[in-house]
């Protein structure tokens, strides 16, 4: 049993700087989680808490049952791979995969065999005799990873661990260690892993749950695909979903006895039954329109009345497979994701001309203005 | 003048048709002709003490200061043979181990006093830490000669005059503050995540010390020895004060002692064994110099 719960965990700097604001977060058994947010959202603050590099101020963090606030980090079960690989430079690969385990007093026969172990995991055989400083990038970030793997830890954690590698190496290290960690619970190893990134795409391929964290505070814990379809609040919106959802403020009208509509500029857009039941209950006035580009169509004859809004598209990016269109409403510019295809049937030399477009309001979101929640979940 | 030439004839017809191509070329090595012409003669002016003090433990003593040549007229080994043997009991080998006994443990103990302290001071929390450092800082400025005579009591007092003791003790307490302040910057220059990838992997402060922090300060503690061990050899003042019988004088005081002893100096047995004393240091410093380079520019620029 590795599970990871933090209670109330508050992490105050010495200069008075509060970093994390007493999170409670509990982390099963073999679970991937990844923690993401922008810089300084101390999600690395909260990882080497975790990891006993940093002393916590407030609540507690145990793993496996036990709490660990006051051990030291060679006692908490848990090996970590560090952003700049962190590897001992005058020491081969062999050494540095075995150190932890020779440290631990394990006999040389089976730190050998554990060794070769991890490096045939991650085919780093035929490098176990260089030194740091003749290996690449990737390879490096290999032997990171080996070196936590060997000793078998409770727990994994990951320090943005990619973001010095280049795009092409990073997409196909991120399949890997996803893969080791499916492996690693194959074979019934305790595979609990914590993973902290900015990128995004690393959050919803890699992880069973993301945990998005802002200013020290966790704004949503959920699964990516939970997540993308229902951000909890403002925040989580905007960070999780590339190119972004559109978002206008706005105001919504109550329109007659359990009716509303949203206004967007002139236009009206009315709302779902399921939808407005919940915007009803948890009424206000400001609020923010929420909506993904993909959820945004070319308008035709099956669209429903209430749900059309005519604007003017003013740029047209390609992406290959599909068109960012964007376009605006009056005042407000939002965006839309076209198939190429359709592109060419419809929008040709569409740019500076009235379109109609279909909103589909059963995927939209409505956030109240002043607490930034979704009120329409 | 960044045009790619695909081949040296390319170039040279290059250079043919393009008159202002060859003028800037012209210039640049006239500039770098008196540019080192220039470094060269302030070289050798540096480099003649050292080269006439050679030269001279090669000539007859009369010679010595009648001929400005750097050759000698009459070749002779008589300086090195009667140099050698001194005018005491013992040769100028004794000297150069009594040198050897102090300056040995000297290096260490600098070392690995000093090593521990900077670590303590780059690496831990301790309380008022600021202030322990400005003192650190501001013992490098006192001036040597106001510790002497009370320095001097002490040692008179623990019964240790006479002995080497007093003139490599102190550095087991890294009383140096000029290589801890060395050590420090270069500590502070080092990252500090494979410390913190050793801590998780089981390291304590010590093991932590000895497999991950030695190792990467090498270049830092090979300089700190390498200060220590030709700034130890050339120390005057120290033995004179602390060593009082012959049989334990160092080099140092060897070398005055000829002069001392002789009516008619013997300059050019002085200066024999002087280009023998300078030995050691030359040979120590070329083995670590790679060392010593990277590690004087890095302690410095990283701080």
């Amino acid at each position: 049993m590795s599970k990871v719960v933090f209670e109330n965990l508050t992490k105050v700097y010495s200069n008075g700087f509060k970093a994390v604001h007493g999170i409670n977060l509990e982390i099963e058994d073999g679970e991937f989680l990844v923690v993401i947010g922008p810089s300084g959202c101390a999600k690395s603050t909260t990882l080497r808490m975790l990891a006993g590099l940093e002393s916590v101020t407030g609540g507690s963090i145990s793993i496996g049952g036990k709490v660990v606030n006051g051990l030291p980090p060679k006692d908490r079960g848990i090996a970590m791979v560090f952003q700049n690989y962190a590897l001992y430079p005058h020491m081969s690969v062999r050494e540095n995969l075995g150190f932890g385990l020779k440290l631990a007093k394990v006999s040389k026969a089976d730190i050998e065999k554990q060794v070769n172990e991890a490096a045939e995991l991650l085919e780093l055989t035929p490098l176990l005799d260089r030194l740091p400083r003749q290996l690449s990038g990737g390879q490096a970030q290999r032997v990171a990873v080996g070196r936590a793997i060997v000793k078998r830890p409770q727990v994994f954690l990951f320090d943005e661990p990619l973001s010095n590698l280049d795009a092409k190496l990073r997409a196909s290290m991120r399949v890997r260690i996803s893969d080791l960690h499916k492996t690693l619970k194959k074979t019934n190893r305790s595979a609990t892993s914590v993973y902290v990134t900015h990128d995004q795409t690393e959050a919803m391929t890699m992880g069973d749950r993301i945990c998005v964290m802002k200013d020290g505070h966790i704004m949503q814990v959920d699964t990516p695909a939970n997540l993308y379809k229902y951000p909890k609040n403002l925040f989580v919106a905007g960070f999780i979903g590339a190119p972004e959802m559109n978002m206008v403020e706005t105001r919504l009208d109550r329109t007659g006895e359990g009716k509303c509509h949203l206004a967007l500029s002139s236009q009206m857009l009315g709302l779902p039954d399921e939808k407005l039941q919940r915007v009803l209950t948890n009424f206000t006035e400001d609020v923010v329109f929420g909506i993904r580009p993909e959820f945004i169509k070319l308008a035709d004859e099956n669209s429903p009345q209430d749900e059309i809004i005519k604007g003017t598209i003013v740029r047209m990016e390609n992406m290959g497979a599909e068109f960012y269109v964007h376009f605006t409403v009056e005042d407000r510019e939002l965006c839309t994701r076209v198939p190429s295809d359709v592109v060419e049937a419809k929008l040709l030399d569409s740019i500076g001309k009235e379109q109609r477009f279909h909103f589909e309001m059963s995927n939209a979101h409505i956030f109240d203005k002043k607490t930034e929640m979704n009120i329409s979940l | 003048m960044n045009k790619v030439f695909p081949n040296k004839a390319a170039l040279s017809a290059d250079l043919k048709n393009n008159p202002t191509l060859r003028a800037e070329i012209r210039k640049q090595r006239v500039g770098a002709s008196i540019r080192y012409i220039i470094l060269l003669f302030f070289g050798l002016v540096m480099l003649y003490p050292l080269f006439w003090m050679f030269s001279a433990a090669f000539k007859p003593n009369h010679e010595i200061f009648s001929s400005l040549s750097l050759w000698p007229k009459e070749f002779s080994l008589d300086g090195f043979i009667n140099g050698w043997n001194t005018g005491t009991e013992y040769t100028f080998g004794r000297f150069f181990l009594n040198t050897l006994y102090y300056v040995v443990p000297k290096v260490i103990l600098t070392v690995i006093s000093s090593v521990i302290v900077a670590y303590g001071f780059a690496r831990f929390d301790i309380p008022f830490k600021k202030f322990w450092f400005v003192t650190l800082v501001a013992t490098i400025l006192l001036p040597t000669s106001v510790l002497l005579i009370p320095q001097y009591l002490m040692f008179r007092e623990m019964g240790m005059l006479d002995s080497y003791l007093p003139l490599y003790l102190p550095m087991a307490f890294a009383t140096q503050g000029f290589f801890v302040f060395m050590l420090i910057q270069f500590l502070r220059g080092l990252p500090t995540d494979m410390e913190e990838a050793a801590q998780i992997d089981g390291c304590n402060s010590y093991q932590l010390l000895w497999y991950i922090v030695v190792p990467m300060l090498k270049p830092a503690i090979i300089s700190v020895a390498l200060f220590q061990f030709m700034w130890s050899v050339n120390d005057f003042l120290g033995p004179l004060i602390y060593i009082s019988s012959v049989e334990k004088y160092p080099i140092a005081l060897a070398l005055k002692l000829s002069i001392d002893v002789t009516e008619g100096t013997q300059w050019n047995e002085i200066l024999a064994m002087a280009s023998i004393a300078i030995v050691p240091s030359i040979v120590v410093f070329l083995i670590a110099q790679n060392y010593f380079v990277e590690g004087i520019s890095s302690g410095g620029v990283k701080g």
